[in-house]
């Protein structure tokens, strides 16, 4: 069958950001970090502030991730990215910073500095990808592992009596006085896409009026990590992760609840 | 200089600690990130009392680990920032001043040393020489490496040491220790003002149209890339040997040479003069730049002394350096204590009496 | 019905099949050919794209491009407009 993709007569509707480079992803098929790295680089080109925006790339899965935004980054150590971030904010406080790191980077051997950071309100974007494993290295254990999950460094399954429970590190941003927003999305679907698209959106727009940390948890996929196709691993977080980890805003600034209750 | 200008100049009388802090605020560091551990802590108070009504930025970190992570942001961004800490904060350090050396980031960071291993004591020590001027974290790198011997040096160090970080893109360490943090002397402040900020046209500051972006990064990934960067640090640190400085004291005649740096070095001047009482033609070169080491002023003497004697307060770090120098070509000593101990004039002088009548009774058997 | 289509970047696209998932009008599938770095890559399959972008939305390579009829051409042909978020 001849298929008409003719664009005559029609308008473009949506195309990759400027705001990346033209350097093609080196994530694995199906991998939620190219959709993260995308809505990032959309809500920066379509709120004219890639001149004003500087990243913190972490160490993990996305240690190159200055290879694709188009903007200007640092690479932290691992765990510091936070850390790096408020150095960055600190002497430059009218940019956009945000800070982008894995569950190991953020959730394990960064959890005093990330901690920290929000505590204090660095008026900073959080972007947080938790898929439950060290893609990097190689599909070992993460801090956010489920219970019972085989890795690499779990082959027998996630014990908690062995090695604690999955840590749920937004829930307790969330209580910090200095997170001003912290919200749970995810990738799998158009929609939640669009959700995630908006928190991005959010953020800046609290930056901007200096209102303190923003925390946005992306619960992400790791195909390869968990040996399944980019479909059945979506599926399997789905099922798994979201019960554990349930996508929403756990923390809404007040105006925003007014706004929400009014409406309501 | 001119009397009445000399009167004008601002003498005080300070601790070290805040003599290199109040430098700080004068050098023009916008921004210090910290965390509080003795014998330092004065250089973090003094700057949250002063820093916030003179324009600056100061943060007390959640620890070392964050705070040299701040410097990393905040240097990659384009400002002149540092941090301080004591031994323990500086091994805490050690991973970000790996980054930042790597990434070729300015900054200045201070240790004031104090005694070790482990959690050790909180009194002053050298036992950081290997830790400071031989890169200290992984991977081959250097910092710059300045050793104060006064509240003074400590002052004034504090402009070379930001002039030569920025001039290299290197961090730089003053490496003091725990006497000269604390001890009070006349101190003549150095201008507020007077060190110009180069350009960076590499900070990460937010990428205009017309530039390509700026990465400031540690990573290269490729062997020959990584290579080649190391390639570069190498040369770098090559030039670097220009900025060689040391003083001499009472070495024209000298007939023993003693190398010691810091608080040591005083104790050095002192024994100086015990032993020129007694006729005994001692001299000290004291290395100023403890990295880059001023390898050929120490080598010079070979021909011209007996022996060397290293005075630390240390088991013997810097001596290292001094026997790579002279090269096998004189005896080379060592003496120092430990654990927060500081040698006294007379002890040094014991050792150097010591050593001569072993040296004359060698000599004599072995007929020289 | 709105016509819309779909552009892929077919030497970025690494096959994950995400798009195929997310389109509802089950209008693309995998080629029988494979790109440079070894994918079978996606395409249209159907004639029948609304141009939603819900395959570009989680394409994790950003690599669709999509196109659809303006609004202004639907109300001159008397075509229902469907909002699209």
């Amino acid at each position: 069958m001849q298929i008409n993709d003719s664009i005559e007569g029609l308008e473009l509707v949506y195309q990759r950001p400027a705001t990346l480079t033209d350097t093609p992803f080196h994530y694995c098929p199906g991998c939620g970090h190219g959709v993260a790295h995308k809505l990032l680089m959309e809500v920066v080109e379509e709120m004219g502030i890639q001149e004003n925006t500087i990243g913190v790339a972490p160490v993990g899965c996305s240690v190159f991730a200055y290879h694709y935004m188009n903007i200007d980054m640092q690479e932290a150590a691992h765990g510091r990215a936070s850390a790096v971030a408020t150095g960055i904010k600190r002497v430059l406080p009218d940019k956009f910073v945000f800070s982008y790191q894995g569950d190991g980077d953020l959730a394990a051997i960064g959890t005093a500095e990330t901690i920290h950071t929000v505590n204090r309100g660095e008026n900073i974007l959080i972007v947080f990808i938790n898929n439950g494993i060290y893609g990097m290295t190689g599909g070992q254990m993460a801090p956010t592992t489920l219970i019972g999950q085989i890795t690499s460094t779990s082959p027998y399954g996630r014990d908690e009596k062995l090695i604690g429970y999955p840590l749920k590190i937004t829930d307790m941003i969330a209580i910090l006085p200095g997170a001003f927003y912290v919200t749970r999305q995810s990738v799998n679907t158009a929609g939640n896409v669009r959700k995630l698209k908006k928190a991005f959106q959010k953020s800046f727009e609290f930056q901007k009026l200096n209102k303190g940390t923003c925390f946005i948890e992306v619960v992400s996929n790791c195909p390869s990590g968990w040996g399944m196709t980019p479909v059945e691993a979506n599926k399997w977080m789905e099922e798994n992760m979201f019960p554990y980890y349930p996508l929403g805003d756990l923390k809404v600034p007040r105006t925003e609840k007014e706004k929400g209750s009014n409406n309501a | 200089m001119d009397q009445t200008l000399e009167l004008i100049r601002e003498a005080r009388l300070m601790k070290g600690n805040e003599a290199l802090a109040e430098a700080a605020i004068r050098a023009g560091v916008q921004a210090y990130f910290g965390y509080p551990i003795t014998p330092q802590s004065e250089i973090l108070e003094y700057l949250s009392r002063e820093m916030p009504k003179r324009g600056g930025i100061v943060l007390q970190a959640e620890s070392e680990l964050a705070a040299i992570n701040m410097i990393y942001g905040a240097s990659g961004a384009g400002a002149r920032v540092m941090t301080s800490s004591s031994s323990p904060g500086i091994s805490l350090m050690q991973e970000g001043l790996s980054y930042i050396a790597s990434a070729q980031l300015p900054c200045l960071v201070v240790n004031v040393n104090r005694g070790g291993p482990g959690l050790g004591t909180i009194q002053p020590s050298q036992g950081d020489y290997f830790q400071a001027t031989k890169g200290g974290g992984h991977g081959d790198y250097h910092l710059i490496v300045l050793a104060p011997a006064s509240v003074q040096e400590m002052a004034d160090f504090v402009f070379d040491a930001i002039t030569l970080a920025e001039k290299y893109r290197n961090p730089a360490l003053i490496l003091a220790d725990g006497a000269l943090g604390q001890m009070m002397e006349k101190v003549e402040l150095p201008e507020e003002g007077s060190l110009e900020y180069p350009e960076k046209s590499w900070a990460t500051v937010g990428k205009p149209k017309e530039r390509e972006r700026n990465i400031i990064t540690s990573l290269f990934i490729q062997p020959e890339k990584m290579e080649k960067i190391n390639l570069e640090l190498q040369e770098k640190y090559r030039r670097l040997k220009e900025e060689v400085r040391y003083e001499l004291v009472s070495t024209d005649d000298a007939e023993i040479l003693m190398v010691a740096y810091g608080l040591s070095a005083r104790i050095c001047q002192k024994t100086i003069d015990l032993a020129r009482e007694k006729g005994i033609k001692l001299g000290l070169l004291r290395p100023i730049t403890l990295y880059p080491f001023p390898e050929e002023a120490v080598a010079s003497f070979a021909s011209k002394v007996d022996f060397y004697l290293v005075v630390e307060m240390n088991a013997g770090q810097m001596i290292e350096d001094v026997k790579l120098s002279v090269n096998g070509s004189r005896p080379v000593f060592h003496y120092g204590r430990m654990g927060g101990m500081i040698s006294s004039p007379e002890e040094v002088l014991s050792k150097v009496e010591e050593i001569l009548e072993t040296q004359s009774v060698s000599n004599t058997s072995t007929g020289r | 019905m709105i016509r819309g289509t779909v552009h892929f970047k077919i030497e970025i696209c690494k096959g994950c099949e995400l798009c195929i998932v997310a389109c509802p009008q089950e209008s693309l599938g995998l080629s029988n050919k494979i790109n440079l770095q070894g994918y079978r890559f996606a395409e249209l399959i159907k004639d029948n794209c609304t141009g939603c972008i819900n395959c570009a939305l989680v394409c994790p390579d950003a690599a669709i491009t999509v196109y659809r009829e303006p609004k202004s051409a639907l109300r001159k042909s008397g075509k229902e407009a469907v909002e699209v978020k």
